[in-house]
């Protein structure tokens, strides 16, 4: 009898929960929406919207673009708007299984070593790419920077992943403290390279950690869509494994989950779209923390409801960040790390002082 | 759909573009400048060139390293730093032509304007006077000034041939250690290869930091061996730096330079712009010098 009543409520708790996410979705896609709108609307180029849905009408059916304002809208603003939304939810959605994985509330996609890898990697074609490829080459090729940085992070995860695993097994506490050592051993060297660095360059990797979309192409959307396509279709799967692991590593294992391959899979995931992400828009930080958070206060710690608005929720902040970023400063720009942070960090003050009941009632 | 916008758009566009044909026939524009009309600066030193040249009115954006003259940004749309530009951005000032140095940037930034039907300039980078002289001709030849680039430069080459007359005049070089920032008693200083450099030997100076490469951070110990006779600096926004903190540094305290306080204060874009100032700059650089060390008697210890 007691049994019955409790597997009700829990039925009941369930239906709850699901009708939240639901409600949550819907509010978080429609503020998507509605920002994707503004970002193709709105840029430093004043463009009448109606010319803008032409020029979109145009570049659906394939046609040639030839009014400045329709290459704007379908070369600049379209790739940059998607690659933002893109970006921002693979980041959002690696942070959420980072924090799942490692059962840390703190733990940020860099902890697999990624970001201090392609920063490192990053730094070097920025210093060093010139003076070494020149001679060899000429010019350099145009997309070193942003292959050097993805490739950077590969490896350092790889190292990561080799050092934490031991038969078979990776450790998740070996991995965190590995990649503190890591990840200083990359600072080191980065600062070693800014050391190196002339005037320019040094600008250039300050403005390279703190992140832009200014650069965005097809050609760069074209090369992180599919890695991100292969997160979002992975993401479901290891919601459930991440729930359990929640439990504690060996109570996943009695419940009989291949734990050592969810976590191989989530390392492996994380590392390939925040590499791309980095690559393609440089670091860009906060995102991956202040978002699970967000979603969490919200709907709880579900894997299976926190991971697809955690994505969602990444695409609305980076992209309303971007256009700021854009906007605000026009005809220049600024870098998009500075808003994240200021729009990001105040919010989620604001949510926690709420949320405890403290300063704010 | 989309033929009626083209029907309510095509007009609207032609219209548009006829009275901005109008407008630009109207506009002052001398013969030989018909190819580029709007121009962006990507480069503090193409404004400056563009300034005297005369041609200031071309320009529709400036970069924020646009410092001089002054009333260049007070004036014109800011585009931001020169590395970290942004596509949109200047393509909503409608330039015909960005004329960029080299290193300006982000690469894939220049490519969408260059995609979107603007020609883009670069200028290559050369600290030496044939490159001031060649700077000056290519951003009069890409603003349609190319006889007043030439009569600049001729009086800009005259400039190199004084300043040269009076290198020549020179009898023991002194040796200048331009230090770019104390901060936190760090001093970071002008090594060879850099601007600092090019024009302390344009003012017939010797570089003290000449053992390092670029603009770097110093040890107390290679101040010493330095040994300087003058210190140069740059001041910011008219406030310099006074020669009591200079030399209250543990290491500058030692140095011939602290001796007489040899310190020389310039405007930084002056001094290390290498644009048509240049020559001025370095004679102004040389007579302080010159100054300051025959104040402080023999140079060497």
């Amino acid at each position: 009898m007691k049994n019955a009543g409790s597997a009700v409520s829990i039925r009941v708790l369930a239906a709850r929960e699901r009708r939240r996410f639901r409600l949550a979705v819907l509010a978080v896609a429609t503020a998507l929406l509605g920002l994707a709108t503004l970002s193709i609307l709105r840029g430093a180029v004043a463009i009448a919207p109606a010319e803008v849905l032409n020029a979109l009408a145009g570049w659906w059916q394939g046609s040639e673009q030839e009014f400045r304002s329709a290459l704007v809208v379908v070369n600049i603003r379209l790739p940059r708007t998607l690659l933002a939304m893109l970006v921002g939810a693979a980041l959002a959605l690696s942070g959420a299984v980072m924090q799942g994985l490692f059962r840390n509330p703190l733990a940020d996609p860099g902890l697999v070593g990624v970001s201090a890898g392609a920063a490192l990697a990053a730094g070097a074609t920025i210093v060093l790419g010139e003076r070494i490829l020149l001679p060899l080459i000429g010019k350099p090729p145009f997309l070193l920077l942003p292959i050097g940085a993805f490739l950077g992070g590969m490896a350092s995860t790889t190292l990561l992943y080799l050092i934490a695993t031991r038969e078979g097994r990776t450790s998740i506490a070996t991995m965190l403290l590995a990649g503190i050592a890591l990840g200083a051993l990359a600072g080191a060297f980065s600062g070693f390279l800014a050391y190196l660095s002339d005037d320019r360059q040094l600008r250039d990797l300050t403005f390279w950690s703190l992140g832009s979309f200014g650069g965005a192409s097809w050609t760069k959307l074209a090369a992180v869509a599919p890695i991100m396509a292969v997160l979002a279709i992975g993401a479901p799967f290891l919601a459930r494994g991440l729930n359990a692991i929640a439990l504690g590593e060996a109570e996943a294992f009695h419940l009989g989950l291949p734990v050592q391959r969810i976590k191989a899979a989530a390392i492996i995931l994380v590392a390939l779209a925040v590499g791309a992400s980095v690559a393609v828009a440089g670091i860009i930080g906060f995102v991956g923390i202040v978002v699970p958070h967000l979603v969490r206060l919200a709907i709880g710690a579900d894997h299976r409801f926190l991971l697809p608005l955690s994505a969602l929720g990444g695409a609305v902040l980076l992209l309303g960040a971007d256009i700021l970023a854009r906007t605000l400063v026009a005809p220049a720009e600024l870098p998009i790390g500075i808003i994240t942070a200021a729009i990001g960090a105040p919010f989620f003050l604001w949510m926690l002082l709420r949320r405890q009941g403290g300063l704010i009632p | 759909m989309r033929p009626l916008m083209n029907a309510i758009l095509r007009p609207g566009a032609c219209i548009v573009a006829l009275a901005m044909a109008m407008l630009l026939a109207l506009h002052p524009a001398r013969a030989g400048d018909l190819s580029a009309r709007r121009v962006v600066a990507a480069g503090g030193v193409i404004t400056e060139i563009a300034y005297a040249l005369g041609r200031a009115y071309m320009l529709v954006g400036v970069d924020s390293t646009s410092q001089f003259p002054p009333e260049a940004l007070k004036t014109k749309p800011d585009i931001g730093y020169v590395r970290a530009l942004s596509a949109e951005g200047i393509l909503s000032l409608r330039p015909d032509r960005v004329l960029a140095i080299e290193g300006a940037g982000p690469p894939d930034v220049l490519k969408l304007i260059q995609e979107a039907g603007v020609q883009v300039h670069t200028l290559p980078e050369d600290l030496s006077e044939e490159g001031v002289l060649k700077r000056i001709r290519m951003v009069g030849d890409a603003l349609g000034a190319t006889a007043d680039a030439q009569a600049l430069s001729a009086r800009v080459e005259q400039g190199f041939a004084v300043l040269a007359a009076k290198r020549g005049r020179i009898g023991k070089p002194t040796r200048i250690l331009f230090v770019l920032s104390f901060q936190n008693g760090r001093v970071m200083v002008g090594g060879r290869n850099s601007s600092a450099d090019a024009i302390i030997r344009l003012a017939g100076g010797t570089n003290a930091a000449a053992a390092i490469e670029g603009f770097k951070p110093i040890s107390d110990e290679g101040i010493l061996a330095a040994a300087p006779d003058v210190i140069v600096m740059m001041e910011r926004g008219g406030h310099a730096v006074s020669a009591e903190t200079v030399f209250a540094h543990p290491a500058m305290r030692l140095v011939p330079a602290a001796r007489n306080r040899a310190l020389v204060t310039m405007d930084g874009l002056f001094l290390l712009g290498f644009g048509p100032r240049t020559a001025q700059a370095a004679g102004e650089l040389m007579e302080q010098v010159g100054q300051k060390a025959a104040s402080s008697g023999p140079t060497s210890p």
